[in-house]
């Protein structure tokens, strides 16, 4: 079992022509996903690696029932491509693109509030159901397929190198990942730690979840709130940023927005509370949740 | 990106807001002429640097004659300032603001900001503002309004003429109040910006003695991802408080921090970049910087990243940690070795490649000849770029 994406997925990659878009597409292929084609205003009728590519989404929704959208367009026109996924009626939208002016996104997300449509992202690896003895896989996303295993731990995470990393620790100590969730490290986003939390805590195929978070905004707070309120299996938390400067921060505007969260200790102790097991080493975190399942 | 001060007042009056009013000066000798413009003192010195708590560290003076002006204009320029917010090193001062003094008779806070739990702006006021308005914010949270603004639309009427009365503006100033309101608004999504934060915005005695509401200080940080929707601002950025390494990291589009310690850093990801300072530190050591190459780095990125780090007179040892995911290890490896080819390695160097192309990498680096420490797991990376820290001269 796993969360979002599994071998029914089929995938649609808007931006499939560009380079990046073309090189994802086919990881992704390879790594067993359902890649149903692509969409490049313009484009249509013609082929990627073998992909149809379609002029809009709705034509490609229509002719390939595609339930997924990977978007790699560029930033100044992605919030457009994100609502064009939408409006094609979407369920999932991973957005990888970085850069996207945070207006837009606070325009993005009063948009889809009400619509069927998850965004994922953006400027976020995606999101993977790893495949392997006898499952098929799903990767809708821009990760190192190889360095995963299926298995029982679900992670969420704001980063993306980081959680691979995190992910090759899991996989070294036998420790397989029902599903990889990259939520993004933009301050708006689609979906939140909280959301992911839910779909893992309903999910058959997970007994643990792996956090990863980072200083700066509140979701580790409001992921610790969640755990406690609302979640019955254990949670791993690791928190990048312990020790970067203070700073860079919006001066007194950001501090009455904040309220004085953001900081690594701040995290740190209300996951504590929460009755999380946080993990201070970047380099324990396999060995941490190895030893916290086997107890368990 | 960060607008001074005169940029900030600037903007807002060009959408309304009643500002203060001023002039830019770089040098002394500028002084004569604004003075005349702007008539009888008592006048302002204002310090344009990117940070707060400017009036307690003596970056904003108020002069009553022409050689005070003078004077302070030249200690102002002639070094660093240095407040709660710079660092012990301070900024370099390069122009200061001359403005008319104003007679505030009371300060109230507004500010329109990206607000990550709501999910778009919020505009924020408040009856109180002035100095230490962030400790205010959290020990009495009832003295400030939160009203979500509209992303297409922007702050209406209604809300604006809310918060005005919200914030203290009774009577004839309400209006007035409503308007600045709007036009802080307007100059937010004018901008793209992520703050717009005017603090005091004030009550003053206007002319027969009267109030006026007048924006005395702001503060504008715009979206940097929004810039290319705003070519204009490129003229208006100022770079100077950046150190030369943190420019040059800007010029090559990867992401530098300057830290204190003596370790070179170079990590791809900012999550992992700041797990594998964490771990550093965790290990007695301490990173010289952040820098993250970014995900898709190419080779000429890879090979300037590499420079900046070398030639760092700091560093002691360098740590190269690249978890590959769309970089490809072998292409950090070559950049490795062509920025070792210009600028020498006069210092240990500790690599660990992990995930896509990390084989071929390796290898690259094994064959070079140079003296590098290879290294496997994340903790044996930071251990031994500690030790070798320790151990150099």
């Amino acid at each position: 079992m796993s969360i979002l994406v599994d071998q029914e997925t089929a995938v649609l990659v808007q931006g499939i022509t560009g380079a990046s878009g073309r090189l994802h597409a086919k990881a992704c292929r390879e790594y067993g996903t359902r890649v149903v084609g692509g969409v490049t205003p313009g484009k249509g009728g013609t082929d990627a690696d073998g992909m149809p590519v379609f002029n809009t989404v709705r034509e490609a929704v229509r002719r390939t029932g595609a339930t997924a959208s990977l978007i790699f367009v560029p930033a100044p026109a992605a919030a457009g491509a994100i609502l064009e996924a939408a409006e094609a009626g979407i369920p999932l939208i991973v957005a990888i693109t970085e850069g996207i002016p945070v207006l837009d996104m606070a325009r993005v997300k009063a948009r889809l509030k009400g619509t069927k449509s998850r965004l994922l992202g953006p400027n976020g690896p995606g999101i993977i159901t790893p495949g392997g003895a006898g499952r098929a896989g799903c990767m809708v996303g821009i990760m190192a397929g190889e360095i995963h295993r299926p298995g029982r731990i679900g992670v969420v995470s704001r980063s993306g190198t980081l959680t691979y990393e995190a992910v090759w620790q899991l996989t070294q100590k036998g420790l397989g990942q029902s599903t990889v969730v990259g939520i993004g490290g933009d301050p708006l986003k689609g979906t939140e730690f909280t959301d992911i939390l839910a779909l893992f805590e309903k999910d058959p195929g997970t007994d643990a979840v792996l956090l990863i978070g980072e200083i700066g905004g509140s979701d580790e707070e409001e992921a610790a709130a969640f755990f406690k309120s609302s979640m019955t299996k254990p949670l791993f938390a690791f928190v990048a940023g312990r020790t970067a400067p203070e700073g860079r921060r919006m001066g007194h505007a950001g501090a009455v927005v904040e309220g004085g969260l953001g900081s690594w200790a701040g995290k740190r102790r209300a996951l504590e509370a929460a009755g999380a097991q946080f993990i201070e080493s970047p380099a324990e975190i396999g060995a941490t949740v190895a030893k916290g399942v086997l107890k368990s | 990106m960060n607008l001074h001060e005169y940029q900030a007042k600037e903007r807002l009056a060009a959408q309304g807001v009643p500002v203060q009013k001023g002039f830019i000066a770089t040098r002394p000798s500028q002084v004569p002429a604004i003075l005349k413009r702007l008539g009888r003192g008592p006048w302002v010195v204002k310090a344009q640097v990117h940070a707060g708590g400017r009036g307690r560290a003596g970056g904003i003076r108020l002069v009553e004659s022409r050689d005070d002006a003078l004077k302070a204009v030249e200690s102002i320029l002639a070094k660093p300032l240095v407040t709660p917010q710079t660092g012990p090193a301070g900024l370099p001062v390069r122009s200061v603001l001359i403005c008319k003094a104003v007679d505030i008779r009371r300060e109230a806070y507004a500010a329109v900001l990206m607000d990550r739990r709501a999910g778009g702006p919020v505009l924020v006021v408040s009856p109180e503002g002035g100095a230490d308005v962030e400790a205010r914010s959290l020990s009495s949270p009832k003295k400030f309004l939160r009203l979500p603004v509209d992303p297409f639309r922007g702050l209406t009427a209604a809300q604006a003429r809310r918060a005005a009365l919200f914030a203290g503006f009774k009577g004839s100033l309400s209006a007035p109040a409503a308007r600045a309101l709007s036009g802080i608004s307007r100059t937010f999504f004018s901008l793209d910006a992520l703050l717009v934060e005017v603090n005091p915005l004030a009550e003053v005695l206007g002319p027969g003695g009267r109030r006026v509401v007048t924006a005395v200080d702001a503060k504008i940080v715009v979206d940097d991802n929004g810039a290319f929707r705003h070519a204009e601002l490129a003229f208006e950025e100022d770079l100077g408080d950046l150190s030369p390494a943190e420019r040059r990291a800007r010029t090559a589009g990867v992401s530098y921090v300057r830290l204190e310690g003596d370790i070179g850093c170079l990590v791809n990801g900012a999550g992992l970049a700041m797990a594998t300072a964490d771990l550093l530190c965790m290990h007695g050591g301490a990173p010289a910087n952040f820098l993250d190459v970014g995900g898709g780095a190419h080779g000429p990125q890879v090979v300037e990243a590499f420079r900046i780090l070398l030639e760092d007179e700091r560093i002691r040892s360098v740590l190269v940690n690249i978890f590959g995911g769309i970089m490809k290890c072998d292409v950090i490896a070559r950049g490795l070795l062509e920025a070792i080819t210009t600028t020498g390695l006069r210092r240990p160097l500790v690599v660990r490649l992990e995930g896509n192309r990390a084989e071929e990498g390796r290898r690259i680096i094994a064959e070079s000849g140079l003296n590098v420490v290879a290294a496997g797991e994340l903790a044996d990376a930071a251990r031994k770029a500690v030790e070798a820290a320790k151990a150099a001269p």
